[in-house]
């Protein structure tokens, strides 16, 4: 007994000693443990909170509204319209083979439109939205309204998208937008930046060059999701910024007019306040709906456009390269003015062909002009006259009056990324670009602007306007910028040697367009108000062998591609001009009954709404 | 004479019994309870569904259970300390052949009404068996190999039945709860201290002999960040719910991490992780309070019972508890790598409810009994 007592005791003493170090592990581990708790939940808190927030909030970024385009009078030139689409949430759909197929029905849908759908629908989580439809007519939208009841899951949504309500007015200057590609995220920041599925974005044109302005910012829903990306409830939403208003210096009702003459034919018209540089118009033909690219082009219309002989995807007035023919002569004959080769009673005897370093040149006319002054010769435009100054002149020197003006440079910098150089040639670029010594015949040529030159339709609208404004520099523009408020300092600085030699181009001009024998006196207009100065061109697309010159074939005798190209430049009214314009009909024949007559039309309605454009002017100046 | 004595002290005994109660335990125990439900409802999204309903219904009737237990003499409960072993070894022999298989493991026998997990109550039945084992021997006998031998068979038995289900966790937590009685009966401090030496030695050989997705575990442990979509995911979410609690929590019903699903086995395991999130740090704290009040209870039981049984029971169940939560806590903390462990009371799931009540009630019977002598 005492013995097991005794037993007990000992037992007792161990079991409780060993509970004392028992009790001491657990104290130390309970401090681990609260410690790790006070680390985790306290130290660590806030980068746990990002974690956490992170996890279950996820964004939605929705198309942003893209800036519109304006003309000079506030007439939106590319808007947006409010879209109707169909809108499926898969997993809202209680039998989604029924409803699908109703919608084929309702919507009448192609077999491989529905496959399109279908393919979709496979990639895409039953959660997230399926477009069935992205451009419904109101009558099948509304048709669809009236059957919501059996189409459960099936939503109408109106989305905004872009409109150009001008059709094919303003392609060639806005561009058209379409569904963003790789490229575009690529290469712009803020494409990626706003990049939702759908986006549109500008492709060629100012609706490209503007991407940036015009993009605006996305509208944000943030979203609570699950751990499986669901949306449980939406605990934002954050309103974008539409993307700014750009206005354009253009005159809708002008731009219309030009599309209008050059119908069914292939050229460009552009016109140009010759003091402010602003282009009133400036359009290529033929030209193509940029509503078709909005929502994807289909491969018909893609190809029609595609295959056009006329080239409607090219834009003439910036990208066209011709020879200027005759209305380079104005400034030949400055050229020749400015460096004291002649004086206006320089005169030449035209017998319809000159030998020169054993070639014969031509004057169109061929029984020649007999004895021209400058202003005859300009006035009729005596090919003769031209080679025997340009020959004197040397092409150099005509290369620096040219440039000078305008011609064989960018007109718009780097706005438009497709407009071309053109090429003003003098002796160093011959031996540059091509290796060889310029010959004295080229210089000939150049005298009545063909061979090497090249000059672009919005290039001879720029020198046409420099010459009417009395030979100042001007920076044309098409976009209203505020930043254009601080004119460069070169701005209307004179680009003559003595102004007298530009009055006397002006009045040669008058006297082509308005006097008797004159090559456009056809086109001319009377009334003082409306009165212009021009100069016609006839470009030749290729060299015109001794026999054809025998058979002296009518313009419609001659296969299209080697019909001449029709030039004209103008500017008015003659009495404080205000207006240059230059029109180009490729393959138009003559530029005295093509290209003139347009100029006569243009004109009445240019000078028509000049006072509109002055009374927005000031309109402007009050707001300010 | 001994008759009659024991007859009054019958008809005595039930008012007695009930004056005789823990009332702390019993308070801490229920307020457990509640906090439970309590969670349990939220990891339901605020509604009262399934895991609330099943939950509660659970926690009633092995309540009621366990206050029918503290009413049976502790000598009772000594009696049957070798039976009951033998019958929770041939359920794990059962679950063994006929068990019902799920998520890759044989752990549930079916009986028809619930789905029996034998090897929860084996935590509880293994410290009743050696503290039985223990209880009359004498010191000296205590560390003869042949004690030492049986004991570790009696461990190593269930252990190894648990296994090869498999199911490293509860086998590990079953050694933990036999390996504290063999403690508290004072087996030398040396065999122990050899068992973990040889244990850290043993441990690479060990992880060589894992299964993949085990050694998964721990190397996920060692490194969560590998995969954070993959392995990694539980512990790195279970971090992030506890961590963005902070100090008050998020407020209950407002765990983001379990509301919108990002935590894994939240209702089991992970319960801790939640009610972290909703209540914080501080509430966190309350929490380990209330279980350390508890664990406090038992010892405080064990130390005033006048049996050793009951002594050893209440010790080695006691430091049971602990460890089963120091486990859980450490394991969706990050302290630890993640083995099924579940939270006792507060873990839904009714076999490690119930085998953790019939321990609270044993412990209360040895609290109301504490002055009878078993012979």
């Amino acid at each position: 007994m005492i013995n097991s007592s005794s037993d007990n005791v000992k037992k007792l003493n161990s079991i409780n000693r060993r509970m004392f170090i028992t009790g001491s592990l657990k104290f130390f581990i309970m401090v681990g443990i609260v410690s790790r708790l006070f680390f985790l939940q306290v130290k660590e808190n806030k980068k746990y909170l990002t974690l956490s927030d992170k996890n279950r909030i996820r964004e939605w970024k929705l198309a942003p509204v893209r800036g519109e385009f304006q003309d000079y009078f506030g007439n939106v030139i590319a808007g947006n319209f409010e879209a109707y689409q169909l809108h499926v949430i898969p997993e809202q759909v209680e039998n989604f083979k029924y409803v699908i197929y109703r919608l084929k029905d309702l919507l009448e849908l192609s077999d491989s439109e529905f496959k399109k759908v279908l393919k979709k629908k496979k990639e895409i989580k039953p959660w997230e939205t399926l477009i069935v439809s992205n451009n419904l007519s109101w009558d099948k939208f509304s048709k669809i309204n009236n059957h919501l009841y059996d189409l459960n899951g099936v939503k109408p949504v109106i989305s905004i998208s872009r409109n150009y309500p001008f059709d094919e007015n303003f392609t060639h200057i806005i561009g058209y937008v379409s569904q963003a590609n790789e490229q575009d995220i690529e290469n712009t920041e803020l494409i990626k930046k706003n990049f939702v599925p759908g986006l549109k974005v500008g492709k060629i044109g100012l609706e490209k060059s503007f991407e940036e302005k015009l993009i605006g910012t996305n509208d944000i829903e943030r979203y609570e999701v699950n751990a499986y990306g669901r949306r449980i409830s939406q605990l934002e939403f954050q309103k974008g910024k539409k993307g700014q208003t750009l206005k354009l210096t253009v005159d809708t009702e002008i731009q219309k007019l030009a599309n209008e003459l050059l119908k069914d034919k292939a050229g460009s018209i552009c016109v140009m306040d010759i003091f402010t540089g602003e282009v009133i118009a400036m359009h290529s033909s033929p030209s193509f709906d940029p509503n078709l690219f909005v929502f994807g082009i289909s491969q018909d219309n893609w190809q029609i456009i595609r295959n056009d002989p006329m080239k409607p995807l090219l834009n003439k007035t910036l990208q066209g390269r011709y020879s200027p023919g005759s209305t380079l002569k104005p400034i030949v004959a400055l050229s020749a003015l400015e460096n004291g080769i002649i004086n206006t009673n320089f005169t030449v005897r035209c017998t319809g062909k000159t030998e020169l370093y054993d070639q014969t040149y031509h004057c169109w006319k061929k029984e020649g002009h007999g004895y021209v002054s400058l202003r005859n010769a300009m006035k009729m435009s005596c090919d003769t006259y031209f080679y025997e100054i340009a020959r004197k002149l040397g092409v150099d020197k005509l290369s620096e009056t040219a440039k000078k003006f305008g011609l064989g440079k960018k007109v718009f910098d780097n706005l438009f990324e497709i407009e071309k150089d053109g090429l003003i040639p003098n002796t160093q670029w011959k031996k540059n670009a091509l290796g060889k010594g310029w010959l004295l015949g080229e210089t000939i040529i150049t005298g009545i602007g063909q061979g090497y030159i090249q000059t672009t339709p919005i290039q001879l609208c720029l020198m046409t306007a420099q010459i009417a404004n009395g030979g100042h520099k001007i920076y044309p523009k098409i976009v209203i910028d505020d930043k254009d408020k601080i004119k460069p300092s070169d701005y209307y600085k004179p680009l003559y040697k003595n102004s007298r030699n530009i009055k006397i181009i002006q009045d040669a001009m008058f006297g082509s367009t308005n006097e008797v024998m004159g090559t456009s006196y056809r086109s001319r207009i009377d009334n003082p108000k409306y009165q212009f100065a021009g100069k016609t061109g006839t470009a030749q697309v290729k060299k015109i062998t001794e026999r054809e010159r025998e058979l002296d074939l009518k313009t419609s005798e001659i296969p299209y591609e080697q019909r001449d190209h029709a030039l004209y430049i103008a500017y008015g009214p003659y009495v404080n001009p205000r207006y240059a314009l230059s029109i180009v009909v490729e393959h138009g024949g003559n530029g005295s009954t093509t290209a003139a007559p347009m100029a006569k039309k243009l004109f009445k309605l240019i000078i028509d709404r000049h006072e509109m454009r002055q009374s927005i002017n000031q309109k402007k100046y009050l707001e300010i | 004479m001994y008759q009659h004595t024991r007859l009054t002290n019958n008809n005595f005994t039930f008012f007695q019994k009930f004056r005789n109660f823990d009332y702390i335990l019993l308070i801490c125990i229920l307020l457990l309870g509640f906090i439970s439900l309590a969670t349990m409802y939220s990891t339901d999204g605020g509604k009262i569904l399934f895991h609330t309903k099943s939950h509660f219904t659970k926690l009633m009737v092995f309540t009621m259970m366990m206050l029918f237990i503290s009413f049976i003499n502790i000598k009772f409960w000594f009696s049957i300390g070798y039976l009951s072993y033998i019958v929770v070894v041939s359920l794990l022999v059962w679950t063994y052949f006929f068990g019902i298989t799920s998520s890759g493991s044989k752990r549930w026998m079916d009986l028809y009404f619930i789905n029996l997990q034998p090897s929860e109550l084996m935590k509880i039945f293994i410290i009743l068996c050696l503290a039985k084992y223990f209880h009359r021997m004498k010191l000296e006998n205590v560390n003869s190999v042949y004690t030492i031998l049986t004991s570790l068979i009696i461990i190593l038995l269930p252990m190894g039945l648990v296994i090869v289900q498999p199911d490293l966790g509860t086998s590990v937590l079953i050694a933990v709860s036999g390996i504290a009685v063999l403690w508290f009966a004072g087996i030398n401090h040396k065999y122990f201290i050899y068992t973990m030496l040889g244990f850290v030695i043993s441990l690479p050989f060990v992880i060589a002999f894992l299964k993949p997705y085990q050694k998964l575990r721990v190397l996920t442990f060692l490194n969560p960040d590998k995969d954070p979509l993959g392995a990694g995911y539980q512990i790195i979410q279970s971090k992030i719910a506890v961590g963005s609690g902070g100090i008050f929590g998020k407020g209950f019903l407002k765990g983001t991490q379990s509301y919108l699903e990002f935590l894994p086995e939240k209702h089991t395991d992970f319960i801790f992780t939640l009610f972290s999130e909703e209540f914080g740090f501080v509430g966190s704290v309350v929490l380990l309070v209330i279980y350390i009040i508890i664990i406090y209870r038992i010892i405080a039981i064990g130390a005033n019972s006048r049996s050793y049984f009951a002594k050893l029971f209440c010790y080695g169940f006691g430091a049971a508890i602990f460890v089963f939560i120091a486990i859980n806590m450490s394991m969706v903390l990050g302290l630890l790598p993640i083995v099924g462990s579940p939270l006792p009371i507060m873990s839904y799931g009714g076999s490690s409810m119930l085998a953790t009540m019939i321990g609270f009630g044993i412990v209360m019977s040895a609290r109301v009994h504490s002055q009878q002598l078993i012979a």
